[in-house]
C-alpha cells in the first residue's frame, strides 16, 4: 500500500501577511484622519511586510542564493533535421484549429459588436418643447414631466425642476434641475407640498403630454437614500458626490426648449446670478471634481460624440 | 436456519431479459446506462451526512427555475407597454399562472440562501482545499452569475420595485473606476434606461446567465466526480485512524445518523 503523502502542501504559517493588512488598514485609516502622517507610515508598514512575505514565499522558487556564477551550460547541440521538416499531420493540425478560429472570430466579433455598440451609438435625443415662456412666471418652480423621445414611449417620462429667473440683460435665465439624484439615479422630490389643484396638462410641439405642477420647495430630497439638496442642486446632505445635474435649455419663439442635460459639482450665488462650475454629463454617482474625478477619465460621449 | 436464496426460474430469467431489453440494447449501443451509474452510484466517505446534500439541493433550485422560467417566458411579454400587464395577467389570469410565477419568484431566494449554506459547509469543512481548489473557483463563478440573475430577473416584473432597484444597481456599476461610464450604457442598451433595457436583461436573464450557469455546474459536477468528495474535519478514517467495528446489527440505522465521531479514540 502507498502510504499518503503527508506533507503540508503550503508554507506554514507565517506574521507577515497579518502585518500587510495591519498596514493597509492603518493606511485606510490615515487616508481619512491624518493623510499626511498615519496614511505614508500604513503605506510604509504594507510595503514592508509585502515585500517580506513575497520573499518568504518565492523563496523555495529562487532557490539558495549562489555566491559563485553560475557557468553557462554550452549550446545544444542542433536537433538532427528529419527528411520531412515540417509533418503533414502538423500542418493540418494548426491548420484546423487556424480556420476553425478565423471562422469563429468572424462569426463572434460582429454579435459582441452588435451587443455592445448600438449602445454608444445614435444616442442623441432632440430636444423637447416644455411649454410657452408666459407658463412660467417668475420665481415659481413648476415640476415638469415630459417625454424624452415620445417615439419610445412613456419609459422615457423624465422630471425636470424648472424655475423662471426673470429676465438677466433683457434675456430670460432659467434654472432647471434634472430630477435624477446624483448619488445612485433615484427620483429626487421636491421638499414641499405640489399645488395639484393648478396643475396644468398641454400637448407640446411634438404632440406629447406635458404636465406642470407648482411647487414653492425648501430644497430637494431623494427617497432612496436621504440625499438633500438646497434649491440651486447643491448638495446638503447624505451620500450624493456632486450638485444635481441640470438641463440646457433654448428659447424660440418664445418656448423653452430642453436640450441634453450636463453636470454640476457647485453652484454659488442663486437664480439668475448663479455661477455653475459645469461639467460634461457624467452617470450618477460619479464625481466631477475632487481627487476621485481621476477614477472617471472617460466619457462615453467623449469617443462616440 | 436462515432460508435459502431462491433460484431464479427459468421463466423469470427470460421475463426479465425481455423486461430489460430496452436499457441492454442502449447500453451496447452508447454506454450511457453505465455512464449514469457511475455517476449515480459513486463510493462517498462514510461520515457523509445531510451537509453533503446542500450542493444537490442549490442543483434542485436552479432546475426549478428553469423549468418554471421556461413556463413563464411562454406568456411574459418584455417591452415597457406590456411587461407589467402580461406579469398581471400570469398571476391572475392564466390558470396555475400565480402558481408557476410563486415558484419562480420564492425558488429564487431559495436558491440563494441554498447556495451560501452550501458555500459555508465547503468553507467549514474545509472542502475546498488542496485538490478541490479548482472546484472552489468555479463555485464562486456560479454564486456570481446566480447573483446576477437575481439582479436581471428583478426588473422583469417591470414594477416601480424593480424599476428603481435597477437604476441604483446600474449606477452602482457606474461608480466603477475608468470603466463605469462605459458599463452603464452596456447593461441600459443606451444613454438611459429604456424599452432596451428591459429586453436586455431579459436576454440576460433567460439565456445568456443560465447557459453560463448550466455549463459552469457540468464543469462543477466533473470535478466532484473526478476528485470525490472530502471526508468531514473530524473524520477520524481520513485521520488515518482504524474504526471501531460497529456492534453487531447495529449498522448504519439511517441516513441521519452521524458517523461514530470520536468513538475511537
Amino acid at each position: 500500500m502507498v502510504e499518503p503523502d503527508r506533507t503540508p502542501h503550503g508554507s506554514p504559517p507565517s506574521l507577515w501577511p497579518v502585518g500587510f493588512a495591519l498596514g493597509i488598514a492603518v493606511l485606510l485609516v490615515g487616508l481619512i484622519i491624518q493623510p499626511f502622517v498615519v496614511a505614508p507610515l500604513g503605506a510604509l508598514l504594507a510595503i514592508v511586510f509585502g515585500l517580506l512575505w513575497v520573499r518568504d514565499v518565492t523563496r523555495e522558487h529562487r532557490g539558495p542564493v549562489s555566491a559563485e556564477p553560475v557557468v553557462a551550460a554550452p549550446p545544444p547541440a542542433p536537433v538532427p533535421t528529419t527528411a520531412e521538416g515540417f509533418p503533414r499531420s502538423k500542418f493540418l493540425e494548426a491548420a484546423t484549429l487556424g480556420l476553425g478560429g478565423v471562422i469563429g472570430g468572424l462569426v463572434t466579433v460582429p454579435a459582441i459588436g452588435f451587443m455592445i455598440l448600438p449602445a454608444f451609438l445614435d444616442q442623441e435625443v432632440d430636444e423637447v418643447d416644455v411649454g410657452a415662456l408666459d407658463d412660467y412666471a417668475e420665481g415659481q418652480w413648476l415640476i415638469t414631466t415630459f417625454l424624452l423621445d415620445p417615439a419610445e414611449g412613456e419609459v422615457t417620462r423624465r422630471t425636470a425642476y424648472i424655475r423662471s429667473n426673470g429676465l438677466i440683460e433683457s434675456q430670460p435665465s432659467f434654472t432647471i434641475l434634472s430630477s435624477r439624484c446624483v448619488h445612485l439615479g433615484c427620483p429626487v422630490q421636491a421638499n414641499g407640498l405640489p399645488d395639484e389643484k393648478n396643475a396644468k396638462t398641454f400637448k407640446n410641439k411634438g404632440g406629447a403630454e406635458v404636465r406642470q405642477i407648482p411647487v414653492q420647495p425648501t430644497g430637494f430630497g431623494c427617497p432612496c437614500h436621504g440625499g438633500q439638496y438646497d434649491n440651486e442642486g447643491n448638495r446638503k446632505a447624505g451620500p450624493p458626490v456632486r450638485a444635481l445635474d441640470r438641463y440646457e435649455y433654448a428659447i424660440r419663439d418664445s418656448r423653452l426648449y430642453l436640450r441634453k442635460t450636463y453636470s454640476v459639482s457647485w453652484v454659488k450665488e442663486e437664480g439668475a446670478k448663479a455661477r455653475i462650475k459645469k461639467y460634461g454629463a457624467a452617470d450618477p454617482g460619479q464625481h466631477v471634481d475632487g481627487i476621485e474625478q481621476i477614477l472617471y477619465p472617460i466619457q462615453p460621449e467623449q469617443i462616440t460624440g | 436456519m436462515p432460508p435459502l436464496p431462491r433460484q431464479k426460474s427459468t421463466r423469470r430469467k427470460q421475463i426479465e431479459t425481455m423486461a430489460l431489453y430496452p436499457l441492454a440494447w442502449l447500453e451496447e449501443r452508447s454506454g450511457l446506462v453505465g455512464a449514469v451509474k457511475y455517476f449515480l452510484f459513486r463510493k462517498v466517505p462514510r461520515d457523509v451526512g445531510w451537509p453533503q446534500t446542500l450542493g444537490s439541493a442549490t442543483l434542485t433550485a436552479f432546475l426549478v427555475q428553469a423549468v418554471t422560467g421556461v413556463i413563464l417566458a411562454m406568456y411574459y411579454k418584455p417591452h415597457p407597454d406590456t411587461a407589467y400587464e402580461s406579469i398581471q395577467k400570469i398571476t391572475n389570469e392564466v390558470t396555475l399562472g400565480w402558481l408557476v410565477r410563486g415558484m419562480h419568484r420564492w425558488g429564487a431566494s431559495v436558491m440563494i440562501i441554498l447556495l451560501f449554506f452550501h458555500m459555508a459547509r465547503v468553507f467549514l469543512y474545509g472542502a475546498y482545499k488542496y485538490p478541490r481548489e479548482l472546484n472552489w473557483i468555479v463555485g464562486v463563478l456560479l454564486l456570481a452569475l446566480t447573483l446576477f440573475e437575481g439582479l436581471t430577473g428583478y426588473l422583469l416584473p417591470w414594477d416601480e420595485t424593480g424599476y428603481w432597484a435597477t437604476v441604483v444597481a446600474i449606477n452602482i456599476n457606474g461608480t466603477a473606476p475608468i470603466l463605469g461610464p462605459f458599463i452603464v450604457n452596456v447593461l441600459q442598451g443606451g444613454a438611459e434606461i429604456g424599452e432596451d433595457t428591459l429586453s436586455r436583461f431579459y436576454s440576460l436573464h433567460m439565456l445568456v446567465a443560465p447557459g453560463g450557469i448550466f455549463a459552469l455546474i457540468g464543469l462543477h459536477l466533473y470535478l466532484v466526480i473526478r476528485l470525490g468528495v472530502s471526508s468531514p474535519p473530524w473524520s477520524d478514517e481520513a485521520a488515518g485512524r482504524e474504526r471501531e467495528p460497529e456492534p453487531p446489527g447495529s449498522g448504519r440505522s439511517g441516513l441521519t445518523q452521524p458517523g461514530p465521531r470520536g468513538a475511537a479514540k
